[in-house]
């Protein structure tokens, strides 16, 4: 039996009368990249927030390491081991490269009420922070301002920043989303690499960063999982083909 | 050395320097005017905190410094009249001693900045602005209709309160009590910034989702620093109802609200001698144009127009520049 980190049951999840998520059950081991792709508005971002405790599911669990996390809110499940990126880099851009790494370190040693002491004082949050920034290949940008970052570099800092939490498993919303091809291709090289670290649910546009990275594919239409599979075994899924891929494969 | 340094330190010493050069030109006024200023910068520091670095635009911080003239003034009021605030359970008597009105002052501040935070904080932007203006209201109208301290009309307290060591009716001495103070709270807020605490709120300004993706409450943040806004602001209160040695329910209006605002924009937003520039600014503006005009408010009106149009650093931003990422 492979290990399951993270999971969800039956979430559903609808606005008005429409079934954003319907009775979605997914599940990521230990050691993979799992990918969700749908077309747009097939519901994946919903899904990420219900995941990650923005949003509140209508019905079914969330469980992160065995234990329900359904009613936790968003600190909560991060402080449970829950990293997530975003699509849309969210980072402090007044503040420095650095800065917005110590805030990672520092919502992982779970103590910001500290007023007096010196946050870039800290040794144990700036090596946390400047150990995550030299592995995605920022450790030389520490100083600069966040809104000097190139796109490319935010990303990177966006993936760092939840390095420094240490999860227990990844949820990243697009991590190429805007790089380059270049930018893309390293990407990819580090996530591969990430995986035994800690699993990634991965939600990417990217199909080329997909099928080189994932051990698993669902695919997401409607707001319901039509497959679930391996790379060769989505490739050859007639309705998957029909509903999504369409003429690219 | 930066330049925003310069300018604080030329501030700083501009302000030790008051007294001497009162005393030299023989205008012992104008030492009753910095007064003025440093309690002014004083309520102003307080709001920056909330304002500048946790984004935080409160219309009703006038409560706070409403609590803390009262809490000057009530504890004052006891004391001249010799009647004691309470009989039962136990007697509680009024006192003239500054450190205890402070400090009850800075209490009661805090724990009211607490609750009106715990129900504003449910609410962002214009909606926050308008629940902190009500509360504002609120006290206000309070204040008018609580006749035992003076309703509409407000107090007088007849002596200036006691501090051990130092002759408080001796605008010198009262003004570098104040002054020590104002410094004091700078001193705090300078390490705030650069504080976990400080690192983890500035963010939660700029991008609170982010703080949740790290395990960080960025409302609670949010409201801490909204109490240790109020209790400075607080303490203010308590000295400018012992500069007039009077209190009164203008302390609470919104009109106050809004000119502290006013400080702190003009000052600069965030930054960390910025209230203390925008109350030097107000309180000269008000004193020589003041002297001009009764409408002087036009001229303060047009110069924050500018401010807001083409200084966002208000004068601090204009004299130094943008702020150094700070590391």
């Amino acid at each position: 039996m492979t290990d399951i980190v993270l999971q969800t049951r039956g979430i559903s999840k609808s606005f008005g009368a429409l079934k954003a998520s319907n009775d979605i059950s997914i599940d990521l081991r230990a050691g993979e990249i799992h990918a969700i792709i749908g077309p747009n508005g097939a519901g994946k971002s919903t899904l990420i927030a219900q995941i990650c405790g923005s949003l509140q599911p209508d019905a079914g669990q969330v469980e992160l390491m065995g234990r329900d996390v359904t009613a936790l809110s968003t600190d909560q499940r991060a402080r449970a081991g829950l990293g997530r990126t975003f699509q849309i880099s969210a980072l402090a851009m007044e503040d420095s490269v650095l800065q917005n790494a110590l805030l990672g370190a520092l919502g992982a040693s779970g103590r910001p009420w500290r007023f007096w002491a010196a946050v870039l004082g800290d040794r144990a949050l700036r090596s946390r922070a400047e150990e995550a920034l030299a592995r995605v290949g920022l450790g030389a940008f520490g100083s600069k301002r966040c809104a000097d970052l190139s796109h490319g570099q935010r990303r990177q800092l966006e993936v760092a920043v939840a390095l420094t939490l240490r999860p227990c498993a990844f949820v990243m919303d697009e991590p190429m989303a805007g790089l380059g091809a270049a930018g893309s291709k390293e990407m990819t090289t580090f996530l591969d690499g990430l995986r035994q670290e800690a699993p990634i649910l991965l939600v990417e546009h990217d199909m080329d960063a997909v099928f080189a990275l994932a051990d698993r594919i669902s695919v997401l239409v409607y707001g319901e999982v039509i497959a679930t599979g391996t790379v060769d075994q989505i490739r050859a899924d007639a309705r998957v083909r029909e509903a999504y891929l369409g003429e690219t494969v | 050395m930066t330049r925003e340094t310069i300018f604080n330190a030329v501030l700083l010493l501009g302000l030790i320097a008051v007294p001497t050069w009162a005393l030299i030109m023989d205008q012992p006024f104008t030492i009753t005017l910095a007064t003025r200023a440093v309690i002014l910068a004083l309520a102003a520091a307080g709001l920056n905190i909330a304002l500048g670095i946790g984004g935080l635009v409160s219309l009703g911080h006038a409560v706070f410094f409403g609590i803390g003239g009262y809490a000057m003034g009530i504890l004052a009021h006891h004391a001249q009249s010799y009647t004691a605030m309470m009989q039962w359970p136990f007697v509680i008597e009024g006192t003239k001693f500054m450190p205890v009105i402070w400090l009850v002052a800075c209490l009661v501040a805090g724990l009211i900045a607490w609750v009106i935070g715990i129900l504003s904080l449910r609410t962002t932007g214009a909606y926050f602005i308008m629940i902190t203006l009500a509360f504002g209201q609120m006290f206000y109208y309070f204040a008018v209709s609580w006749s035992a301290y003076g309703g509409e009309d407000g107090m007088s307290i007849y002596v200036r309160n006691d501090f051990p060591g130092l002759n408080t009716l001796a605008p010198i001495q009262f003004y570098g009590l104040c002054l020590t103070l104002l410094v004091i709270v700078l001193i705090f807020t300078a390490r705030l910034r650069k504080s976990p605490f400080g690192l983890a709120l500035n963010a939660a300004r700029q991008v609170p989702a982010r703080l949740d993706a790290v395990g960080l409450n960025p409302v609670r943040l949010k409201l801490v620093a909204f109490v240790i806004s109020g209790v400075i602001t607080g303490l203010a209160g308590a000295l400018f109802a012992d500069l007039n040695r009077f209190v009164s329910p203008t302390m609470f209006s919104w009109q106050f609200s809004g000119e502290i605002m006013v400080l702190v924009i003009l000052g600069g937003v965030g930054r960390l001698f910025g209230p203390v520039a925008g109350a030097v600014t107000f309180v000269a503006l008000e004193h020589f144009l003041g002297g001009l005009t009764e409408f002087w408010h036009i001229f303060l009106g047009m110069i924050l127009l500018a401010v807001v149009l083409f200084a966002r650093g208000g004068i601090t931003g204009l004299v130094a520049g943008k702020e150094a990422s700070h590391d």
